[in-house]
C-alpha cells in the first residue's frame, strides 16, 4: 500500500517564531518527493508534522485522504528514518529490523523470517545476528531503511539520512535509495539541504526558505526556471544582475542593468508577483550558460576582464570582472582538451541567449 | 605491567603520580581494609575486656558465629530462631524496600531526564535534594509523628472516611517501610536519571514511530538502556537499607527488630564487640553475596555499574 500526502494551509508556530507558513502541498502516491532548503528553514518541522511528532498550529495533514489530526506517530501509516538513524544499540540487527513486527505481536519465527527477507533486500544477507555497532556507516544506513520498511508504511519519511556518510558512500546510497523506492513503490518524503541529493533522486522538489515553500516542481524545472530569487540563488551556481524592467513582450523581459541591457525569460511564482514595466528585477545567468561571444551573435553580451581561471578537470571555471558589476561573474566551460585561450587580464566579451537568462522579481537571496 | 606504570608516571609526572598513588593506597588501606580486617579478627576471638586484648586469653574461636546459628548453648532450640529470623526478615524487607524504590524512582527519573525541561526540571531536582538537608534523625522522628495515632495521615484518612478509627501504622511497620523507602530514595533516582538521560531521544521516537505503545518503549528501549543505573541504585539502596539503624530504631514497631539493632545491641548494651563484629560481618557478606547473585541473574557486569 502506498498513499498520497496533503498539507493544507499548514502553519506551525513556536511562540512568536513561525516555522512553517501557509504550506500547501500535494505529494502524489508513490512519488519520491524532497524538501530542499538551508538548515533552519522549517523542513524538518514539516516532516515531524507529517510523522505526527508535532501537530500543526493550524491546517491539516492528510495521508491517503484521511485527516491525521489527533493521530499519534505510532498510529500513522508513516515510518521515519532519523538523521542519526536511531538504531537500537542493545538489539541485534535482525531485532532492530523486526521491531515493528514485534510490536504487532508476530511470532518470533515469523519475525526472523521477515527480517531475513529484508536483509536480502538491503543486500546484507546473513548479518542479522550482528550487533548494530559492528556495522559500517553505510550498512547501518541500510538497516535503518529495512527497519522502517518492516513496518510496511504507506509513506516513508527520511530526515537527511545520508548527511553522516562520506561523499562516495553518499552518492552510492542515492542510487540505492532510489532503487529501493522503485522496488517497494511507496511514497518517499526526503528532507535535505543538499541540492545534489534532491535533484538526482526526486520526482518533485519543494524548495523552502524561512518556513515558506518557494517553489514545487521537478528537478530540472527548479534548476532551469526558478520562480523566486531565493530558488535561483540557492539551487546551483548563479550570476545575477540587478536592474529595471524596460519592456515586456511575450514573456520576455528587457532589463536595464549597469552592465548593459539584458533580455531574459520573465518568470514568477504567481500572477501577483509577475514583473511589469518599471519593476526592479534580477536577471540570473548560470555560469554554464555563459560563453565567449567573439564567434557568434548573442542576445546578451557582457564585457569584462578575466580575473582568474581554475581548472576543475571536467570543466574550466573562469572568473570575470564584468563592467558595471561589483560582483565577480563566473563562467564554466566544458574541458574539450583545449585550454580556455584567454590569459588572465585579457579583455573579453561573454554572453548568452535570452532563453538561458531568467528575469525574476527582486527578493531575498540565499546566504552565500 | 611495566609499560602501564611507565605510562602512568610519564603522564602524571613523578610527584603527582606518587601523590595520587599514595593517597589512594592510604584511603583504601586505612579507611577501608584495615578497619574491616580488625572487625574480622575480632569476630573470631573470645570476648574479653579490652585490657586483655592481645593477651593469651584473647583466643581464637568460632563461638560468635555458632551463637548466631545455634543460639545459646543452654537453649533447647536446634537453631537460634530469633536472630536468624531477624536476619532473614531484614534481608527480605530490604529487598521489598528496594523494589518499592525502583517502582517509585524510575518514573520520576524518566520524567526528569526526558520530559521536564529547563527550569522546571531543575526545580524538581532541587525539591528532591533540599529535604535531605534535614538530618536523618529529624526525618525519622517527623515520620513517627506523621504516622502516629493522631498524626496527619490518620487524621486525613479518618476525616475523609476511609478509616473508621486511627490505624497503627507504627505497629504494622508501615511507618518503618515508608521511612526506609524515603531515606535512600535519592541514591535510586540519580543513577537511574543519569542512565536515562544518556539515552538518545530519537530512539524513543523511533520506537514510537514504529508503532510501539509506551509500555513497550520502556520495556525494550529505556529499561535495557537504564539497566546499569537501575542496578547501581538497587545495590546502594539495598545495602544501605539492610545496614540502616536510625529508621528501624525510631520507626520500627515493638515486635520488629532490624538486624543492625542486634549488632548495635552486642556492641553497645552487651559490650560484646566480638559478637557484634561477627554479626556485622555476616550481614555484610550476606548482602554482598545477595547483590552479586542478583547481578548474575539480571546479567549485569560489575563494570557497568561504575559507568
Amino acid at each position: 500500500m502506498s498513499a498520497d500526502v496533503q498539507l493544507q494551509d499548514v502553519w506551525i508556530r513556536f511562540g512568536d517564531f513561525v516555522a512553517a507558513r501557509d504550506v500547501n502541498i500535494h505529494i502524489k502516491d508513490g512519488e519520491f518527493f524532497s524538501f530542499l532548503g538551508p538548515s533552519g528553514c522549517g523542513k524538518t518541522t514539516l516532516l515531524r508534522a507529517v510523522s505526527g511528532f508535532l501537530s500543526p498550529s493550524q491546517g491539516e495533514v492528510l495521508i491517503g485522504g484521511k485527516n491525521m489530526s489527533g493521530i499519534g506517530p505510532n498510529k500513522r501509516p508513516t515510518a521515519l528514518i532519523f538523521q542519526n538513524l536511531a538504531l537500537f544499540p542493545l538489539m541485534t540487527v535482525w531485532e532492530n529490523i523486526a521491531f515493528a513486527l514485534e510490536v504487532k505481536g508476530m511470532s518470533k519465527a515469523a519475525r526472523r523470517k521477515r527480517a531475513d527477507e529484508l536483509l536480502d533486500l538491503i543486500a546484507l544477507p546473513g548479518q542479522g545476528d550482528k550487533m548494530v555497532n559492528e556495522l559500517s556507516g553505510g550498512q547501518k544506513q541500510r538497516v535503518a531503511i529495512a527497519r522502517a520498511l518492516a513496518a510496511e508504511p504507506d509513506v516513508l519519511l527520511l530526515d537527511e539520512p545520508l548527511s553522516a556518510l562520506d561523499l562516495k558512500l553518499r552518492q552510492h546510497m542515492r542510487t540505492e535509495l532510489r532503487a529501493i523506492q522503485e522496488r517497494v513503490g511507496i511514497t518517499f518524503i526526503y528532507i535535505t539541504h543538499d541540492q545534489g541529493e534532491a535533484l538526482t533522486m526526486s520526482d518533485n522538489v519543494a524548495v523552502m526558505s524561512q518556513g515558506v515553500i518557494e517553489q514545487v516542481a521537478g528537478g530540472n524545472q527548479i534548476y532551469d526556471s526558478p520562480e523566486t530569487a531565493f530558488v535561483a540563488s540557492f539551487v546551483g551556481e548563479n550570476n545575477y544582475f540587478a536592474g529595471t524592467v524596460r519592456e515586456l513582450n511575450n514573456g520576455l523581459a528587457v532589463v536595464d542593468t549597469p552592465s548593459g541591457v539584458l533580455a531574459a525569460r520573465a518568470v514568477s511564482r504567481n500572477d501577483k508577483e509577475q514583473l511589469s514595466v518599471g519593476d526592479e528585477a534580477y536577471v540570473f545567468i548560470r555560469p554554464e550558460s555563459l560563453r565567449f561571444s567573439q564567434q557568434q551573435e548573442l542576445d546578451n553580451v557582457l564585457s569584462g576582464v578575466v580575473e582568474r581561471q581554475e581548472f576543475e578537470g571536467n570543466f574550466w571555471q573562469v572568473y570575470l570582472r564584468v563592467d558595471g558589476s561589483a560582483r565577480i561573474v563566473t563562467l564554466s566551460m566544458v574541458n574539450d582538451g583545449h585550454s580556455v585561450g584567454y590569459e588572465v587580464g585579457s579583455r573579453v566579451q561573454v554572453g548568452c541567449g535570452s532563453d538561458l537568462a531568467v528575469a525574476l522579481p527582486q527578493g531575498p537571496m540565499a546566504a552565500e | 605491567m611495566f609499560q602501564f606504570w611507565s605510562d602512568y608516571f610519564r603522564k602524571n609526572g613523578l610527584t603527582l603520580g606518587l601523590f595520587l598513588l599514595l593517597s589512594v593506597a592510604i584511603w583504601m588501606l586505612v579507611m577501608i581494609v584495615l578497619p574491616q580486617l580488625y572487625m574480622l579478627d575480632f569476630s573470631f576471638r573470645a570476648n574479653v575486656p579490652p585490657p586483655q586484648w592481645g593477651t593469651d586469653s584473647h583466643v581464637y574461636t568460632f563461638e560468635h558465629y555458632q551463637y548466631l546459628i545455634y543460639g545459646n548453648v543452654n537453649s533447647t532450640d536446634a537453631f537460634n530462631y530469633i536472630d536468624l529470623g531477624v536476619f532473614g526478615r531484614t534481608i527480605l524487607a530490604s529487598v521489598f524496600v528496594t523494589l518499592i524504590d525502583v517502582c517509585l524512582c524510575y518514573p520520576v527519573a524518566y520524567y526528569l531526564a526526558h520530559v521536564a525541561k529547563g527550569g522546571w526540571g531543575r526545580l524538581m531536582v532541587m525539591s528532591l535534594i533540599v529535604p535531605f538537608w534535614v538530618n536523618e534523625l529529624l526525618r525519622a522522628f517527623s515520620f513517627k509523628v506523621m504516622f502516629g495515632a493522631s498524626g496527619v495521615v490518620n487524621n486525613v484518612l479518618v476525616g475523609i472516611g476511609i478509616l473508621d478509627q486511627p490505624y497503627d501504622f507504627i505497629r504494622e511497620n508501615v511507618a518503618l517501610y515508608s521511612g526506609l523507602c524515603y531515606a535512600y530514595i535519592l541514591l535510586m533516582i540519580f543513577p537511574i536519571y543519569n542512565a536515562i538521560e544518556s539515552l538518545d531521544k530519537n530512539q524513543i521516537e523511533a520506537a514510537r514511530d514504529l508503532g510501539s505503545p509506551w509500555w513497550r518503549i520502556h520495556w525494550r528501549i529505556v529499561i535495557p538502556h537504564a539497566k546499569p543505573g537501575i542496578t547501581s541504585g538497587c545495590t546502594m539502596v539495598f545495602m544501605l537499607t539492610a545496614g540502616a539503624l536510625a529508621a528501624p530504631q525510631i520507626l520500627g514497631g515493638p515486635s520488629s527488630l532490624w538486624f543492625t539493632q542486634l549488632v548495635y545491641k552486642w556492641f553497645n548494651n552487651s559490650a560484646n564487640w566480638a559478637r557484634g563484629s561477627a554479626y556485622a560481618l555476616v550481614l555484610l557478606i550476606a548482602c554482598i553475596v545477595f547483590v552479586l547473585l542478583m547481578m548474575r541473574i539480571f546479567k549485569v557486569r560489575l563494570g557497568e555499574i561504575a559507568r
